[in-house]
């Protein structure tokens, strides 16, 4: 397991009935890579999970793990594992039973799967535990040995399906953590679902960002926070402030976007959609609220935004300004909190800067729901 | 005030309640331990065990409950089989059908089991038939017949009782026990099995129950085995005795005790498990095996009781002989049969007389005095005297004064209408 075992989707369809499911899908994972598949609910991610793991077969197309066409081959028999969204522990079993049930399949002795139960117990960090029913197990620990029970069948892909949505906020930022040790401990390849874009980020190699059914960009998590494909992509990874416009003049791997209320403004252009934007095109331009900051009063010009202030939070580390837009729409604005005293803008008109840089401009397209 | 009022009705409704519900029951066993002939419990005559004794020597009655007895295991391995694989289905077969299917398989129960009694028969006679089989092959055998025909619909109790319970089963159990490299058949074996072992159990009791008790449809099929119920029909033609209340008390004490039984598991689990939840897994090695059998667990103590009562009841019926109390009890007996007789006897003499009174007042109408009365026997062997006072005049009266020709009536035809 030292390379690790890769998963290539080629040109991957899965319908139901007239409903598609997955569009064309073609996705490279590397061997040893902690990959996520991150989407909305219903977009489609779970389904290729499945096709992944053998519950279900492609409409079109191949799934390849380690490099063999897996057409025809069942579940029982793919060097996967999957690590189910309800977790799935047997509930009539013991802790150690359960983490050791695919060696029970393959005949081992009660002996030897004691053993290796807690070798995996100490790696759980849940020792002495093995006796316990799964539902005498608090969330967290049932989670873990979800983990250990998975990586017992010794799988080259470990598949995770959305594992920590059913934790509290504290444990499931503590199990991010663990996960990902887990997995550079073990060295295999994780496969991960997720809606949870702060999990994808925090614990990816690289993020596939999904929306119905189609695949809109694959990359490490930085390139599709800074650098995003597609106005989904924008709008889902992490919060921003869009402003729609018409392209009016493209300067290499910048653009100038004519917005309705809030003037001419200036972008540059996503990497992916670089010489493919040309003027008269539909565009959204997309800043971050921390990349946003307040202007001196009066100035003006193709990186100044104009907006009233609605209301305003101290959040700890950030104070957060919420302004109404010329455009309507709301604008958010994030000033890390330096201990610098800080003045109230509510019902004041206040100019916001940005630089040109953090400016992403992308083709119009759909957003991401709120 | 209207509380207080509120609660004595609810507790007069309960008491009703159980004495409609459980009455007869009660009754019942309480006629198995009365020497009287005939099943009642007033007037109280002896306790007596002897139809205990009657009945383990009723060979017929033991045979009817071997019979039921195999045919009872029998119909719980098919009719739990079929209601697994009909329950598995429904959880596996196409969205839209499922309805459809649900009633198809819910049918058997709606149909009177009569029918399905007969339309057995029919059918795996036409199968015997067509095989060429004779009447002492196997499709032809009461036991093959009974349990075939009471699983059409037994197997439908099953399967709603196991539906009841795999709609509770997360289907990604199965895919896990898939994942983790494990075959169709063994993650059924594994996975599915014991989990669904709770309601196979109930669906087991149920079936047995059910076939146990049935009679509609075995009474078509039972072919050379006739079942416990068809003896007890066959015997209850000819006359009720209150052996068959000793068969009724045994079964209701059976089923009174693993009730109990059941009830004390149950609760004992809940204990073990209260104890595992609160306790580490270092205090469960020692701790497990002490919460004593009886502790908090007022089943275990009834179970207890009633393993005591039964011991008694058995101990006691085998010292104690009442054939004193039922010699003394046929003594009295016969005494008050004898003194019905005398003072029948002395009512009939007396009614003798007055007719005579009577018939020697009309004597001057009436030239010619009744016959027949004047025999030496009281009255007694005559056949008017047993209709009893009020018929004895009306033949007089209703009778049509008979025509005088010499054919001596034949031909009237008021005669005719008359036979």
């Amino acid at each position: 397991m030292s390379a690790g075992v890769g998963v290539d989707l080629e040109n991957l369809w899965i319908r139901f009935g007239d409903f598609v499911a997955v569009r064309d899908a073609n996705v490279n994972i590397n061997g040893g890579d902690f990959f996520s598949f991150l989407g909305p609910s219903g977009c489609g991610k779970t389904t290729i999970l499945r096709a992944v793991s053998g519950f279900l077969d492609p409409s079109e197309g191949r799934v390849l793990i380690g490099g063999k066409d897996m057409l025809g081959i069942g579940p029982n028999k793919r060097p996967t594992a999957l690590i189910f969204q309800n977790l799935a522990l047997f509930p009539l079993m013991k802790v150690w039973e359960n983490i050791t049930f695919s060696m029970e399949i393959k005949g081992a002795s009660a002996a030897q799967r004691r053993k290796r139960a807690d070798e995996l117990l100490d790696m759980i960090a849940l020792p002495g535990q093995g006796d316990k029913l799964p539902s005498e197990l608090s969330g967290g620990q049932r989670q873990r040995v979800a983990i250990a029970r998975a990586l017992c069948a010794e799988p080259d892909v470990l598949l995770l399906d959305e594992p920590l949505s059913a934790l509290d906020l504290k444990l499931r930022q503590h199990m991010r953590t663990e996960l990902r040790e887990i997995q550079q401990r073990v060295g295999i390849t994780f496969i991960y679902i997720t809606h949870d874009q702060g999990e994808a980020l925090t614990m990816s190699d690289n993020i596939a960002v999904m929306r119905d059914g189609v695949i809109d960009q694959i990359a490490t998590g930085k390139t599709i926070y800074n650098d995003p494909n597609t106005a989904f992509a924008a709008s889902f990874v992490g919060e921003n402030n869009v402003f729609r416009g018409k392209i009016k003049q493209v300067m290499g791997t910048e653009a100038m976007i004519a917005t309705n209320r809030s003037g001419d403004l200036v972008a540059r252009i996503s990497t992916a959609n670089q010489g493919k934007m040309k003027e008269g095109d539909d565009a959204m331009l997309f800043i971050r609220p921390e990349a946003l900051a307040i202007a001196p009063d009066g100035a003006t010009g193709d990186h100044y935004v104009t907006a009233r202030v609605k209301h305003e939070e101290f959040e700890g580390n950030v104070f957060n300004i919420f302004t109404q837009g010329d455009g309507g729409k709301e604008i958010k604005v994030s000033i890390p909190n330096h201990g610098q005293s800080f003045q109230d803008h509510t019902g004041q008109s206040i100019t916001l800067e940005y630089e040109t840089q953090n400016a992403v401009l992308v083709p119009a397209g759909e957003l991401a729901a709120e | 005030m209207s509380g207080s009022f509120l609660r004595v009705s609810i507790w007069a409704y309960l008491v009703i309640f159980f004495l409609y519900l459980l009455g007869p029951l009660v009754i019942m066993s309480v006629t198995a331990f009365n020497s009287s002939a005939f099943p009642r419990m007033s007037p109280w005559e002896c306790l007596t065990f002897q139809w205990f004794d009657e009945l383990f020597r009723d060979q017929r009655i033991l045979n009817g409950i071997k019979n039921s007895l195999i045919i009872g295991a029998g119909t719980v391995v098919l009719s739990v089989a079929m209601g697994l694989a009909g329950a598995l289905m429904l959880t596996q077969i196409w969205p839209k059908l499922r309805a459809t299917y649900y009633t198809v398989i819910i049918a058997p129960i709606l149909i009177p089991g009569v029918v399905l009694g007969i339309s057995t028969l029919v059918f795996w006679d036409r199968i015997n038939r067509m095989l060429g089989l004779g009447a002492d092959s196997v499709l032809s055998n009461g036991v093959f017949l009974t349990v075939i025909g009471q699983s059409t619909f037994i197997a439908s109790y099953c399967m709603l009782v196991l539906v009841a319970r795999l709609q509770r089963y997360d289907v990604a159990l199965t895919e896990a026990a898939l994942d983790l490299g494990a075959t169709h058949a063994q993650a059924f074996r594994k996975i599915l099995l014991p989990f669904m072992r709770p309601a196979i159990a109930s669906a087991a009791v149920l079936a047995f129950l059910a076939s146990f008790e049935n009679y509609n449809t075995t009474t078509f099929t039972f072919g050379e085995y006739p079942t416990l119920t068809i003896e007890l029909a066959q015997k209850v033609r000819y006359g009720i005795t209150p052996s068959i209340s000793a068969l009724a008390f045994i079964i209701v004490a059976l089923t009174v005790f693993f009730a109990l039984l059941n009830e004390a598991k149950l609760k004992r689990q809940e204990l073990v498990a209260a104890v595992r939840k609160n306790a580490t897994v270092e205090e469960l090695a020692g701790k497990i095996k002490l919460p004593s059998f009886f502790a908090g667990n007022a089943a275990a103590v009834l179970v207890v009781i009633f393993a005591v009562a039964t011991i008694t009841v058995v101990g006691t019926a085998t010292a104690y002989d009442p054939a004193q109390c039922v010699a003394n009890v046929r003594e009295q007996k016969r005494l008050e049969a004898e003194q019905r007789i005398q003072e029948l006897r002395q009512q009939r003499e007396e009614q003798r007389k007055q007719r005579e009174a009577e018939e020697a007042e009309q004597g001057g109408a009436q030239s010619a005095p009744r016959p027949s009365n004047n025999s030496g026997f009281g009255n007694v062997f005559a056949p008017n005297t047993l209709g009893g006072d009020s018929e004895e005049t009306q033949p007089q009266s209703e009778t049509p004064p008979s025509s005088n020709d010499g054919f001596g009536g034949a031909f009237d035809p008021n005669s005719l209408q008359n036979d």
